[in-house]
């Protein structure tokens, strides 16, 4: 494997208002100009492993790396200029077009008194292009269903021209055909060098998508590797805790979870 | 692609074509609005009256022009206000009355005149720290609530806080002289400018001008500050700072404002409704657009208060009654939208 964009190095963490780890000495290396995967049960930390990832959230103990720099020394809008985040959903409760949402991505060039340009605004509306949304630039966001939503803010992640995409769940809200378009804007950000570490709930998107694969469960990494190397019937088994088979359909690796 | 670009740039033209429109109407209006009152005769003065009549000449500098631009300045301060809050906790039904800042100046004024006497100096500057001091103990509040995220918690602790200084309000109510401070208490409480000189007008104005001007800048940075903690940190904000300065601004211009002309609802909560429908959310158009309908809709409020009858109307009545008429009209009504 290449070398790593983010490292975590025996990073523990708990929330301020709860005692209990909810992660504890992780350490994990993901590989820079890949999709890395993290895969694990509901409350495993997959969120708050994004969070950290992110910057917002600051473990008790252990360094984050980014670029080999810890995370602390870059600037907030240079921090902004690294990361993209396209949250798992986002409470929107004002009529924003779909233009004037993505354009918030631009937010990490722009000083807190400036505003975007003409030029913010060509990006802007590229990135809704990249997402097959540019003919609706104009409508309201509030009228496009939860997958299309999810696309807006994968546009707006786009916006900041990040080396890293943090994606949460992307395709909790997606149908089989958003589904299938999200994984064709994987491939393209991947031809473009740009890095992805995304959560989710379906073992089947990951093994699509992603190279790199973490399993986490309590809050430490479970198994962490290439695809072809975590993902197996045994570790898919107990880290879900549920008895699963993989198959191979097609060359595709498939996850069997109704089999008895 | 580049003809969507030019479509965009034409549609932002219009709008902010617009907003120029409704400067140039408030002109208008103010104008009127100076023209009009119960002397010498009820209806609009022409200006050859206030030419060749010295006590309507002194009448219009000396009371109607502060007055009026108080009035100005309340619409705008109450209904910028009103627009930042509801962005910064990402709610369309709240308003600067949200965080104790409504409820500290009430206290504040009816405190000033049972136990410091009603000098309207002095009314106005305890109600405006009292207006402050509601925003910091809803802030201290917040952070010390172990439920929920920072925006529930920062509502929350302003119910809260609101709530403890509507009772403290209840109690000076009952310690106050009857015959004296009472009457003047719910003065105050139902809202006017009919006491606005120069003075007062000029007592406020570095507050307010501090505060709007504040937020008229920071207004695109706005629409990212209403975004979820999480995702305006990765916009690389620091959104909680940030937030609080912001606040403050609007509270600042707010309790200015209130300290004179007492308790005055519904502007800030239906003002920034109006201004989204018209020019849609981006807090670029919006929050101009909401200053321009918000000074407005006051002066009209406050013409409308001095003229309708020989008495004074209390200003907090009228703004309620169109508000309130406003708001259900607004809720029930289909969209409207200018063309953008």
């Amino acid at each position: 494997m290449n070398t790593s964009i983010l490292v975590f190095d025996a990073v523990s963490f708990h929330y301020p208002t709860n005692h209990k780890q909810v992660l504890e000495g992780l350490t994990l290396s993901l590989p820079q100009g890949a999709v890395s995967a993290i895969l694990g049960p509901n409350g495993a930390g997959k969120t708050t492993l994004l969070h950290l990832a992110l910057g917002w959230l600051k473990p008790q103990s252990g360094r984050i790396l980014l670029h080999g720099r810890p995370l602390e020394s870059y600037a907030r809008r240079e921090l902004g200029r690294q990361f993209g985040l396209v949250p798992q959903n986002e409470q929107i409760s004002f009529e924003y077009t779909l233009l004037e949402y993505v354009l918030l991505g631009r937010a990490p060039y722009l000083s807190p008194l400036q505003m975007p340009t003409a030029q913010d605004c060509h990006l802007a509306l590229h990135a809704l292009e990249q997402v097959g949304l540019a003919e609706q630039a104009n409508r309201s966001i509030l009228k496009l269903s939860g997958g299309e939503r999810q696309l807006v803010l994968l546009a707006r992640a786009l916006v900041q021209q990040p080396g890293l995409i943090l994606m949460d769940e992307p395709t909790a809200h997606l149908d089989l055909g958003n589904k299938r378009r999200l994984l064709d804007i994987l491939h393209i950000l991947l031809s473009k060098g740009i890095s992805v570490v995304l959560t989710t709930h379906e073992p089947d998107f990951a093994a699509a998508i992603a190279s790199y694969l973490v399993l986490i469960n309590d809050g430490r990494v479970f198994e962490a590797g290439t695809l072809a190397e975590v993902f197996t019937s045994d570790k898919i088994t107990s880290l879900y805790r549920t008895s699963v088979k993989i198959i191979d359909v097609d060359g595709r690796k498939l996850v069997n979870w109704t089999a008895a | 692609m580049s003809g969507l670009i030019e479509g965009r740039a034409a549609g932002r033209q219009t709008s902010q074509g617009w907003l120029w429109g409704l400067a140039g109407a408030l002109v208008v209006l103010f104008g009127l609005a100076l023209l009009a009152g119960r002397y010498p005769t009820p209806g609009l003065m022409s200006l050859s009256q206030l030419n060749g009549d010295e006590l309507a000449m002194r009448l219009f500098l000396n009371l109607r022009l502060p007055r009026l631009l108080t009035a100005m300045l309340l619409g705008m301060s109450l209904a910028s206000a009103g627009l930042v809050f509801q962005m910064l906790f990402n709610n369309p039904l709240i308003e600067p009355g949200f965080l104790g800042v409504s409820q500290g100046a009430a206290f504040g004024a009816a405190f000033c005149i049972v136990f410091l006497g009603s000098n309207a100096l002095a009314v106005q500057g305890v109600a405006a720290v009292f207006a402050l001091v509601g925003l910091m103990l809803s802030y201290l509040l917040a952070r010390r609530i172990r439920y929920g995220g920072w925006v529930l918690r920062l509502v929350l602790a302003g119910i809260a806080v609101s709530a403890l200084f509507s009772s403290g309000l209840g109690v000076l109510k009952y310690l106050a002289d009857p015959l004296t401070q009472l009457p003047e208490i719910t003065f105050w409480l139902l809202g006017g400018l009919s006491g606005i000189v120069w003075a007062r007008f000029l007592s406020i104005l570095p507050a307010v001008w501090i505060g709007l001007s504040v937020l008229f800048l920071f207004r695109w940075r706005l629409n990212i500050l209403a975004l979820s903690d999480e995702a305006a940190f990765s916009l690389g904000t620091t959104p909680r700072r940030e937030r609080l300065l912001l606040l403050t601004m609007a509270v600042l211009a707010t309790a200015a404002v209130v300290s004179v002309a007492g308790m005055v609802g519904w502007v800030g909560l239906i003002v920034p409704h109006l201004a989204r429908r018209m020019f849609g959310a981006d807090a670029r158009l919006a929050l101009p657009a909401a200053m321009l309908l918000g000074g407005g809709f006051s002066i009209l409020c406050d013409t409308l208060a001095r003229t309708l009858l020989s008495g004074e109307i209390p200003l907090g009545i009228l703004t309620a009654f169109f508000g309130a008429a406003t708001f259900v009209i607004l809720m029930t009504s289909r969209g409207f939208r200018l063309e953008r």
